[in-house]
Order: C-alpha cells, then structure tokens, then sequence
C-alpha cells in the first residue's frame, strides 16, 4: 500500500540518487561541491530515519561538513572549472547496471532473514561495559578495525603533507563572522564533549566529538583567532599520533600480558575504551583540523 | 491536551509549511542573489519558528520543547549569518 512512510521513503531514495547525479555531472566544479554536500545531508537525514543515528552525525559531521570544507580548499587551488560534459557510454551503464543487481541479489536474502549478529551483539552487550550497542562493538568486539581506521586516518594526513600543496593567501575574516564563530565555538566543544561521554551510552563517540571539535578549530583558524596549527609544534604532533599509540600500546599489552590481542581483562573495559575515546576524540580533531586549516607555508623547504 | 492547543499546533504546523513552500519557490524563481537570500532566510526562521511552535505544543515533555527552541535559535542566528556574508560576497564581486 502506497501509504504516507513509503512516500517518505521514496522521495528520499529518489533524492539521493538525483543528488549523486547532480553532484558528479554538475556545471561547474563548484556546483558539483554543493550538491556533495546536499547529498551528505541528504544521507545523515536517512540514516535518521533508518534508526542510524550513530551513522547519521558521522555522515553529516565528516562527510557533508569536514569533506565539504576539504573540497573547497581544493576548489580555491584549481579554480572553477566546468565538469566533463555528460555522453552516455553504453559499456559502462551496462557494467553498473550488471555490479547493481548483483548487490540486489546479495542484499536480498537479508531482507527476509535478519542477519544473527545483532542478536549476538545485543546478547553479549552486557559483557562489553558499555549500554551503546554501537560503541560496544566499535571498541570492543571489532576494536581492531577502529585501530585500523585511526591508522588510515593518520596515513592520509602524512600522504597529503607529502604532496606540498601550494600555500594559498589566507583570506581576510569578516568582523560579522569572527563575532559568529566566538559564540559558535564554545557550543561545538561544549557538544563535542557530550557526544564523547553519551558515546557510551547512547549514539555518539569519538568520531564524531573529534569532528565537532575539528570544526570549531577550523572555524577559528580561518578567523585567525587560533594560532597556526604547526606541525613543527610538538604538542600538535603528540595529539595526532596519541589515538593511535594509545590503542596500539593496549593492544600490545593484552597481547603480551592479557587473554589475547585486545581482548581486555574483564572489569576493566569501561575505563580502558573511555580512555581510548578520549584520546582518540583528541587525536582525530587534531587529524582533522590539519588536514583542513594546517599550515601551508611550513611546507616550503 | 485540549482540542484548542491541537488546532493551534496545526495551523502553527500548516504556518510553517505555508512558509518553507513560499521559500522555496522564491529561491527558484527570484531573478537576483538578494531577492534569493531574502526568500530562503525568511524561510528558515519564519517556517522552522512555527514549526517548533507547533511541535512544541505537542511535546510531551518540556525537555524536547526547550530543545526544538535551541535548535531553531541556531539555525536562525546561522542562516542570518550565512546570508549576510553571501550578500556582502556578492557586493566585493559587484564591486571588482
């Protein structure tokens, strides 16, 4: 039945894809950035609704906000430049249309049949020490791929520092939006440190505090409230690397003297995985305000 | 909950649709950037204040009322910010 939720659902869907179209076929480049970034809304507003909302701030925090930013900067370098006129290729709509229905039917069977894990993981939620069930997975059952992903963060911070980007003239701030940004910043941190400590309980965690507290650190950077974030500075270096230590060094640890490679002895997980997101919530801000607002002109031999 | 407060939250709710619709066609149809800016931040701040207006007469609870008016406060103060600096943008480039 064509009821009022699946409207909602469809306009959504419909949304999306016309978005990712828009977005990759656009006039210009900084048309296509936009609609990048529509669509990021578009997706944390379905995550929402899908009963997401650990995945929706993450969505809407670092891939329309902190991408949208990174995107622009690039823009600023190469100017705006018209995108690649659209022709249809018969090959390759074929190949996607065939990579598509093959997910379909992959994806299927889910469907009907739920997958057993969430009922694993809910099962043994109460072993990890946290009441989020998403929390409890990312630090605990799959703590290893967390690790992983601070590594991946951490590589492509030094693989951009390796490419020198040319230094850009840093732009002028606007009375009316340093004013802003004193008044904004004080609440991104303040709900930073909340989704770090809901983290455990409810949707949140070190992702997206640590994006919070980026987007507030840009924000003053552009205004030139901040000093440089400089790399040479050791504190800056210490926090990018701290996340990834830290876990790396537990890790170690329950392997060398504990029951197994991040297995963490039992009554001490609460404390060890709120340690290891506060340290991450750290180190990915600092990762993240590098990546947008570091400076250029160290970079110069 | 009266019959009174849930007319009142409809026609706050049916206000503020009036108003986002209203936005969005001025931001398709208006022939310069100011008229654009115009449309869609009177939108934001008109539409979303009755939303929450309407929404926030039904809530069951103070706590979500108070944290609807937060959000709609941010959203005013951040949409009147961004459209001032987009206009004053497009001043600079007019100006050049």
């Amino acid at each position: 039945m064509m009821g009022g939720p699946w409207l909602f659902d469809i306009a959504l869907g419909v949304l999306l894809v016309v978005l990712a179209i828009a977005s990759i076929h656009a006039r210009n480049l900084y048309a296509g950035v936009v609609m990048f970034i529509s669509f990021g809304l578009v997706a944390a507003l379905t995550w929402t609704y899908l009963g997401a909302p650990d995945l929706a701030l993450a969505e809407a925090a670092i891939s329309a906000g902190l991408t949208g930013v990174l995107l622009f900067a690039a823009l600023a370098r190469i100017g705006n430049t018209g995108s690649t006129p659209f022709t249809p290729r018969r090959l390759p709509a074929l190949l996607c249309l065939a990579v598509a229905g093959l997910l379909m039917v992959t994806l299927w069977p889910l469907a009907r049949n739920p997958s057993v894990l969430p009922g694993m993981a809910m099962a043994n939620l109460p072993r990890t020490g946290v009441d989020n069930p998403v929390t409890g997975v990312l630090l605990n059952f799959r703590a290893w791929d967390t690790l992983l992903e601070l590594a991946v963060l951490l590589v492509a911070l030094l693989g951009s520092r390796g490419l020198r980007p040319t230094p850009e003239e840093e732009p002028v701030p606007w009375p009316l939006l340093t004013a802003w940004s004193r008044l904004l910043v004080p609440l991104l941190t303040l709900f930073g440190g909340y989704l770090l400590w809901r983290g455990g309980n409810w949707p949140g965690g070190a992702f997206q505090a640590g994006a919070m507290l980026a987007a507030g650190a840009v924000l003053l950077r552009l205004n030139g409230l901040l000093p440089e974030v400089a790399w040479r500075n050791p504190v800056v270096r210490g926090l990018t690397i701290a996340g990834l230590a830290l876990f790396a060094t537990i890790a170690a640890l329950t392997a060398w003297l504990g029951d197994g490679w991040l297995n963490y002895p039992p009554g001490t997980d609460n404390a060890l995985m709120m340690l290891i997101e506060i340290i991450a919530t750290l180190s990915i801000a600092t990762v993240l305000t590098l990546l947008v607002a570091g400076n250029k002109t160290e970079l110069e031999p | 909950m009266n019959e009174i407060m849930v007319w009142i939250s409809w026609l706050a709710v049916m206000a503020g649709v009036f108003f986002f619709v209203a936005g969005a066609i001025g931001l398709a149809r208006f022939p310069d950037i100011h008229c654009r800016l115009h449309a869609v931040t009177k939108a934001d701040t008109l539409g979303m204040g009755f939303l929450v207006l309407g929404f926030g007469i039904r809530a069951e609870h103070w706590h979500s009322a108070a944290l609807m008016l937060v959000i709609w406060l941010l959203v005013a103060a951040s949409s009147a910010v961004s459209c001032h600096l987009l206009a004053r943008y497009e001043q600079l480039e007019d100006e050049q």
